[in-house]
């Protein structure tokens, strides 16, 4: 590659920029600052090392990870990725107990109409009033689920 | 920390553990796979820079998620850490799908049972009132990962138990 179209890596290096390059792909010279954060957080020659130890086909989408970690990384410079990940987490949580709540309205809004209302005997077909009760079966089995993944 | 029992830092990089050792708070010499792993994601002096960007009271935290960091790397190569957050993202995603069908479930129980009540159905849309979480989190979306290859989420949903691990104090 010549000196008029070296990557963004070499360029901030200021080395020549080979043909065979491994940064060249993932760090284009369109967009210098995506390599200012990974070699400040990482550094290029621990890059160049975790790119190698991946398989060709998998780089692109390494690198994409590595900056995605840089960035965030500068941009929260105590907990980085992780801030992010504890954001999520609560965020499910907040969700999570919001579905509870709406099933409870919901169960509770069966009750009230239950007895307000009596359903009528079922005519030889009980999978009306199973039906309901496996609903609830349904909800809180997945709801286990995932509250052991996390 | 000086004298017989250098840091876990100094001894692997092999000098003399100095008094005011900026590594010696946070990898003790009983521990020395906290700091290799580290070392060998991001290198002591990147740590030894970002740690003295930070206020001390915030470095014990920079550490503890640095670690993780590394540790997510070091386990997944291709998508460190960013595989967990993927996983989350599309957990959040069904999570608010499941709560817009309970809502609207109930907004049709209450319809059904009090039709002259209740005027008509309407589910906001926009955002707007105490439902904004169940908009697009406002996290920074540096890029969309919930939307990318669904390799990102057939890889992290490997790893369930990882990320059940408290990360930081």
């Amino acid at each position: 590659m010549s000196s008029f179209s070296r990557c963004a890596a070499c360029k901030y290096l200021r080395r020549k920029c080979p043909q065979d390059c491994i940064l060249a792909p993932y760090f284009p010279s369109s967009n210098p600052q995506r390599f200012v954060c990974v070699h400040k957080i990482f550094g290029a020659s621990n890059v160049t090392k975790m790119l190698q130890q991946v398989p060709g086909h998998l780089r692109a989408e390494a690198a994409e990870c590595i900056s995605y970690e840089a960035i965030a990384r500068v941009q929260d410079p105590v907990y980085g990725c992780v801030g992010i990940i504890t954001q999520l987490q609560q965020q499910i949580s907040q969700i999570h107990s919001e579905i509870m709540k709406t099933k409870g309205e919901m169960i509770a809004h069966h009750c009230a109409h239950s007895q307000h209302h009596p359903p009528p005997q079922p005519q030889g077909d009980p999978s009306w009033s199973i039906s309901l009760h496996q609903q609830q079966q349904d909800y809180s089995q997945s709801d286990e689920h995932l509250l052991r993944k996390y | 920390m000086g004298g017989n029992s250098p840091c876990a830092s100094c001894k692997l990089l092999r000098r003399r553990c100095a008094k005011g050792c900026i590594f010696a708070p946070y990898f003790p010499p009983d521990d020395p796979h906290r700091f290799a792993i580290v070392h060998k994601v991001f290198g002591a002096s990147n740590i030894s820079k970002m740690l003295q960007e930070l206020p001390v009271h915030q470095r014990a935290d920079a550490v503890s998620s640095l670690v993780y960091e590394a540790n997510a790397r070091v386990r997944d190569p291709v998508y460190g850490c960013v595989g967990a957050i993927s996983y989350l993202q599309n957990q959040v995603a069904q999570l608010q799908m499941q709560l817009a069908v309970a809502q609207a479930e109930i907004l049709c129980i209450q319809v059904q049972q009090e039709p002259l009540a209740m005027p008509s159905p309407v589910i906001p849309m926009d955002g707007s009132g105490d439902k904004s979480f169940l908009l697009h989190n406002n996290l920074p979306q540096y890029f969309n990962l919930a939307s990318n290859s669904s390799n990102v989420t057939h890889e992290s949903l490997k790893r369930e138990s990882f990320y059940g691990q408290d990360m930081v104090s």
